[in-house]
């Protein structure tokens, strides 16, 4: 029997195993709205579509699983950007899915077209404008296997009103045979033998991981790696939770706001070992001055990360879970005759010393509320045990620094695109795919009211995700920059004028608290997250405080700003 | 800053060409000359592509090409032995009494004059970079009018031999 288009789309859905796709309906996609009802997969109806394209990221990121966006043509599709672009720099796999104005009309400037395919062409790993009904279905097999394999990423599907009604047999296709893509997975053999040589002579080994070992699933052979051989363990923000945060061995984030330790360690290191993280400047600072000592390992799944920023002396190619699992393997080999704990006895005790010496801190003067004591409480009620999805600026650098994060896929953050927004529609994602766990989005006043309108989703979705404000009045991290580097000129950055934000939950019909006196935050913060409802916590933090410590833009990693 | 002709064998599918280019114009990569055109095998089209700069540039600029999901093969002709050559029309002032020296220069560059006015010829050349610089630097002269390059195309040759 045939079926149309958009039967097909959904069909196509299901044999992928997905569940629930986030989405705002409009002209260009009523025929596959219309056969939502008698899919097995769920539609979460959001509220404006850059929420849709950051959930289903949100989504992808805790679940390690291909999210999914459906919006109409036009301005459906450029509302979606943002987040698409949030998803390249960060490679999460997501598939979207646009409406586009019938074949006919396509280049007519026709009601709400837009040429999708080529405002999106630069934030997409690949997207396809679907011409014939009978592409699409080798064209949806192709776009999941795109987006979840090699480095993954966005892949968005442009599908024209009459293609979704035109008819076809259902039959899509088991395999994908691309022979333009062919993403190298495993690592050479040689190579990984060089890294151990490499590893029997250093003295001062350090592995800087980024969001490439989460994406990868590797944090087991990551973490046996680092604790067998006794090698320290210093992550990007996107690598965060791949080791766990609160072993002695983890040094903490490392770069422009890393801690003390971390930086030292990479300034002193003669071997690091970079896995799936690409020297983002955020990370290097001066490029010139980054790891000066060290002879650099490179692992990463793709090619045009290794030698981009900084010259790489053993690049290896691959997968880094089996990279990983490669190097676990030779190593473990020479666990009997070489004592690698003995090895960098002194290194690990230096570092720690480092640690010890400048940890992460803050001074608490007692009488305000400051934004990392409220960090630090939301970990201690939690215990690690919940989903951490964040805004974008100050706070999500304390998010970064005074949580720990233990497991993969349990910060859920915009580090390549930084964008603002972000954290409260991909927390939703998240509490769509694990609706008993905890979730928080830890935010700033600025940034919570940029996708604020998804509160009603998440009250008529009953996703009841906790968001916690550490409202300082201010767009922080800009204010900060002001501060230390333009004379305190406050431009534009003061947010005194805000919303009542426990009002603002009430008229949505989620759940508001106010905090402004320090003691209250431990019992108002436990007495939201037993709420079973969205809520709003609106804490009342120092309104000048600093991220430190903090590298100034394109100084050396040694140039900390310390508290 | 160095040229480097690329040899990129791409999927030919719509909008191919614009990611091609949208690689290069997004990253600040610059491209001194591009040709693109179909080839034996069907649904297979095969670029030239001559980029300017750097080692470190040129080997982004190589491995970002083959990171598009259509691109199928790149080759850095510049590395091997390759045939280049690129296809020019010229048309040149060509008065009377300058006609004869034009015609010589023709004769010379083994060139061919496709079209003829009072006081215009019009000339095509093919060959590889330095033979149709040193032909526009003697053309230049008499006055040329309008120039209509196709950019380089390359092959590598069969026998890398290092004579």
């Amino acid at each position: 029997m045939k079926l149309t288009g958009a039967q097909i789309l959904l069909k196509c859905l299901e044999k992928e195993n997905v569940d629930v796709m986030f989405g705002f309906p409009g002209g260009a996609v009523i025929d596959i709205y219309d056969e939502i009802p008698k899919s097995s997969v769920e539609h979460i109806l959001v509220r404006h579509e850059q929420g849709a394209i950051h959930a289903a990221d949100g989504y992808a990121r805790a679940t390690g699983q291909v999210g999914v966006c459906l919006v109409t043509s036009g301005p459906g599709a450029t509302n979606t950007v943002t987040g698409i672009a949030t998803a390249y720099a960060d490679s999460i796999p997501v598939v979207i899915i646009t409406g586009q104005v019938p074949r006919a009309l396509i280049g007519n400037d026709a009601f709400q077209e837009v040429d999708t395919v080529g405002i999106t062409r630069p934030c997409t790993k690949h997207n396809y404008l679907v011409q014939d009904i009978s592409e699409l279905q080798s064209v949806l097999k192709q776009a999941f296997y795109l987006a979840r394999s090699g480095r993954p990423g966005p892949v968005l599907v442009d599908l024209p009103k009459d293609v979704q009604q035109q008819l076809i047999e259902f039959d899509y296709p088991e395999d994908v045979s691309m022979r333009s893509y062919k993403p190298t997975k495993k690592p050479h053999i040689g190579q990984v033998r060089k890294v151990v040589k490499l590893l029997k002579n250093a003295k001062k080994p350090l592995f800087y991981t980024g969001g490439g070992v989460i994406t990868s699933g590797s944090h087991e052979e990551l973490t046996w790696l680092g604790k067998e051989l006794n090698i320290p363990v210093t992550s990007t923000l996107m690598g965060l939770g791949a080791f766990p945060g609160d072993d002695d061995l983890f040094l903490g984030m490392l770069g422009m706001h890393g801690a003390y330790a971390a930086n030292m360690a990479v300034n002193n290191c003669d071997l690091l070992l970079a896995v799936g993280a690409r020297f983002d400047d955020r990370v290097t600072g001066k490029v010139d001055t980054f790891a000066p000592n060290a002879t650099i390992v490179h692992i990463d799944v793709d090619p045009t990360s290794i030698q981009k920023n900084v010259s790489v002396h053993v690049p290896l190619v691959a997968d880094c879970k089996s990279a990983l699992a490669a190097l676990k393997k030779e190593t473990e080999a020479t666990l009997g005759d070489f004592d690698w704990a003995e090895s960098y006895g002194d290194w690990v005790e230096q570092v720690k010393g480092w640690a010890k010496e400048h940890p992460l801190t803050y001074i608490d003067d007692g009488e305000d509320i400051k934004p990392q004591y409220v960090v630090e409480k939301i970990y201690e009620i939690t215990k690690g045990d919940a989903i951490i999805a964040t805004e974008v600026g100050q706070n999500q650098m304390w998010a970064a620094q005074f949580y720990k994060y233990t497991k993969p896929n349990t910060l859920l953050t915009s580090g390549g695109l930084g964008t603002m927004g972000y954290g409260f529609p991909a927390a939703l994602g998240a509490q769509r795919a694990f609706p008993d766990k905890l979730v928080i989005d830890i935010a700033g006043d600025g940034s919570i009211q940029m996708c604020i309108q998804e509160m009603m989703t998440a009250v008529c979705n009953k996703l009841p995700v906790k968001i916690v404000i550490l409202n300082n009045g201010f767009l922080g991290m800009v204010r900060q920059w002001q501060e230390l580097f333009y004379e305190k000129n406050y431009c534009s950055t003061c947010m005194d004028a805000q919303p009542d934000f426990v009002k603002l939950a009430e008229a949505y019909g989620a759940v508001g608290y106010r905090v402004t006196e320090k003691d209250k935050v431990e019992s108002t913060l436990r007495e939201a997250f037993a709420v079973d409802k969205p809520v709003i916590v609106d804490v009342r933090v120092t309104k000048e405080e600093n991220v430190y410590p903090m590298v100034p833009a394109g100084a050396s990693l040694t140039e900390m700003l310390l508290v | 800053m160095t040229k480097h002709t690329l040899s990129v064998t791409v999927e030919n599918e719509p909008g191919v060409l614009s990611r091609v280019v949208g690689l290069f114009s997004g990253r600040g990569f610059n491209i001194f000359s591009l040709n693109v055109a179909p080839t034996l095998e069907k649904d297979v089209s095969l670029m030239t592509i001559v980029a300017e700069g750097d080692d470190n540039i040129v080997e982004q600029i190589v491995k970002q090409l083959r990171k598009l999901v259509p691109t199928i093969k790149v080759k850095d002709l510049t590395e091997l032995k390759s045939v280049d050559r690129e296809m020019v029309l010229l048309k040149v002032n060509a008065e009377d009494s300058k006609r004869a020296e034009i015609l010589r220069i023709v004769d010379i560059f083994r060139c061919k004059v496709v079209d003829v006015s009072v006081d215009e010829v019009t000339i095509e050349v093919t060959g590889d970079q330095g033979k149709i610089g040193a032909l526009v630097n003697l053309l230049t002269r008499f006055g040329i009018k309008e120039i209509a390059r196709t950019g380089n195309v390359a092959m590598q040759r069969s026998m890398q031999l290092d004579l």
